[in-house]
């Protein structure tokens, strides 16, 4: 593809990629910096840039007041156990869907894709009522098999579109060459998907640990993770913009680090299929 | 052991009839070359020996037992695919020796047999390599080791040369003949060309929509067709076929002539024709000529020919190689 750019249309992209960039990490910028000013400073007019009294203070405060790791340990289970779970449903539905595929393949696609359109407030009510009978309110396991359920479409999505573009042969070979079928995903499948079961795995971490809806609905205390460290301090005793920008920069820096490292890994995953 | 025996073998898919019903028998030891047009169920009818399709109806005997209904491992075949089908994420020697670890070899059977299989396939100096680090006849010959370490009833290759290049092919046909020569197992071979069926098979079938057309020794296939579809498909120019007057004065429909069989002069025969191409290939000519009152025609002589283009030439058939065909496009033999 010739690439037939001017120097002005280069520069005038590149600034208006720069200032969309700067737009959308700006709130992230001002979380950081606002939880490193004390109270007053938070909420002064016209606020302070870089000329304020930098502060810990603020963070020792909050995990004084909140077991900033109870949260966080909770947040690594959830994340990685729904990522998990939903990685053995998906790997085998995928592999059904790819290369068993009937007439209704695509149509259960689409129906599983949308039953991620629903607003989930929709089915709070019942889900909540099935929690408190059965007892899972506030425990690890129940929101780990919601957490799973609700990205399990998205997961089977992607590893579909992976293993579409691994020719039916190579397992074929494998069937004649006596493996049997948890055998055959096992040593010849899953092998050569690596990197898009990594990318999977990778974006259903980040959902998982980001989701705020059902963690906050379904938890009080023992099974809350950060999302519920970071609603704590809006609290009716009052707004503390410092504090909560302190607990709101605990909770995203672990999922911002993976992020940023496995960036490439990502976009791969969210854009495999689409160019060949 | 493996003797191969299909009875009443039927595919569809959904109402399309794939396979319509194939009875044949394969011989303990015996080459055995599918060829046919695309898409006339050749490929199907080896996935379905070799347990990849289930068959809709009939019996597939190997050894006399009834393995139709047997999943491919149990079956004791091996496949070569067509696109080599390796485990790109495993070395040459792990791709030879899956089929013995899924068996449950010990290390040193699976080191043994791998060893002995890349010696015979010159694979010794890749045993390390992944199948991206190979050539396509090196990535051709670990498919096949894979296939032989597992020493299988049968071997089933589907049109294993056609992603080589000309001079490779023809290097990988007679190491696979070569190969059958020192294994003598059984083995089918499906491909599309008819020059790899001809020099390859002990027997060929000619499949056309699904349906054996003619089973027989290659020559057999050659000089004794069936019909007018084996006729035609066997053999290199084309057989030509002439109608009318001349296939009168032999008492039947349609007369075949292959290119080889008839003799060109500039003076007198049977046919009048204009020379329309000449393909000059040194060892021979190939003459394109338009027949007066029959149409295009295919001659192959001998050596080089001084003909060219507008040229005037007369064409004879050599009598004793005449096949007689009948409205329906049957051969008819001579009483």
């Amino acid at each position: 593809m010739e690439n037939k750019q001017t120097p002005l249309g280069y520069v005038s992209f590149s600034v208006f990629a720069w200032i969309v960039g700067l737009l959308i990490f700006f709130p992230i910028f001002w979380m950081v910096l606002t939880s490193f000013k004390t109270e007053l400073e938070a909420v002064s007019i016209p606020p302070s840039f870089i000329s304020f009294d930098w502060t810990f203070e603020n963070y020792a405060e909050v995990q004084e007041r909140s077991n900033y790791f109870k949260f966080a340990m909770n947040s690594v289970i959830l994340a990685v156990g729904s990522t998990l779970v939903g990685l053995v449903f998906a790997v085998t539905c995928a592999w059904a869907m790819a290369f068993n595929p009937t007439k209704r393949t695509k149509d259960a696609l689409l129906w599983m894709l949308s039953t991620k359109m629903m607003p989930p407030v929709g089915v709070l009510v019942p889900i909540y009522l099935v929690f408190r009978d059965w007892g899972l309110l506030d425990t690890r396991f129940g929101l780990i098999m919601v957490l799973f359920l609700m990205n399990l479409p998205i997961m089977v999505w992607m590893l579909y579109t992976y293993f579409k573009e691994i020719p039916t042969d190579i397992l074929e070979a494998a069937r004649m060459d006596g493996a049997t079928l948890p055998k055959e995903i096992i040593f010849v499948l899953l092998p050569m998907a690596v990197p898009g079961i990594a990318s999977t795995m990778l974006l259903n971490v980040i959902l998982a640990w980001n989701e705020a809806f059902w963690t906050l609905n379904l938890t009080t205390s023992d099974a809350a993770p950060l999302t519920a460290f970071i609603a704590s301090y809006s609290s009716p005793e009052g707004l503390f913009w410092a504090k909560l920008s302190a607990a709101s920069t605990l909770a995203v820096a672990p999922i911002l680090v993976i992020g940023w490292f496995s960036q490439k890994q990502l976009v791969r995953g969210l854009t495999f299929g689409a160019v060949k | 052991m493996g003797a191969i025996r299909l009875e009443k073998v039927k595919k569809t898919f959904g109402t399309l009839d794939v396979i319509p019903g194939v009875d044949l028998d394969i011989n303990d030891g015996e080459f055995v070359v599918f060829v046919g047009p695309s898409g006339c169920g050749k490929s199907t009818l080896l996935r379905l020996i070799a347990g990849l399709e289930d068959v809709t109806d009939g019996k597939i005997l190997i050894d006399g037992t009834d393995v139709a209904n047997e999943p491919p491992a149990k079956r004791g075949l091996s496949m070569v695919f067509q696109s080599y089908a390796l485990y790109p994420h495993m070395t040459v020697y792990n791709n030879i020796a899956f089929g013995l670890k899924m068996a449950g070899e010990s290390k040193d059977v699976i080191d043994e047999k791998v060893q002995s299989a890349a010696k015979i396939l010159n694979l010794t100096d890749y045993l390390e390599r992944r199948p991206g680090a190979l050539s396509g006849g090196q990535r051709q010959r670990v498919a096949i080791g894979r296939a032989i370490v597992r020493n299988p009833a049968a071997f089933l290759f589907d049109e294993p040369l056609s992603n080589l290049d000309a001079a490779l092919r023809v290097n990988m046909r007679l190491e696979i003949t070569g190969l059958h020569q020192e294994l003598k197992t059984t083995m089918i071979y499906v491909t599309h060309d008819q020059v790899e069926a001809m020099t390859m098979a002990d027997k060929i079938v000619v499949l056309q929509a699904g349906r054996v057309e003619q089973v027989g020794k290659p020559m057999e296939l050659y000089s004794q067709p069936a019909n007018k579809f084996v006729a035609g498909f066997i053999g290199s120019p084309k057989m030509n076929f002439l109608g009318g007057e001349i296939a009168n004065r032999y008492d039947c429909h349609e007369i075949g002539i292959r290119p080889e069989h008839i003799t060109v002069s500039t003076d007198q025969g049977d046919i009048p024709a204009t020379v329309k191409i000449a393909e000059h290939l040194g060892a021979e000519t190939y003459l394109h000529v338009e027949a007066d009152g029959h149409g295009p025609m295919t001659v192959r002589a001998t050596g080089e020919v001084p003909l060219g283009e507008h040229d005037k030439i007369f064409l004879t058939p050599e009598q004793d190689r005449i096949h007689r065909f009948d409205a329906q496009g049957l051969a008819l033999r001579s009483t």
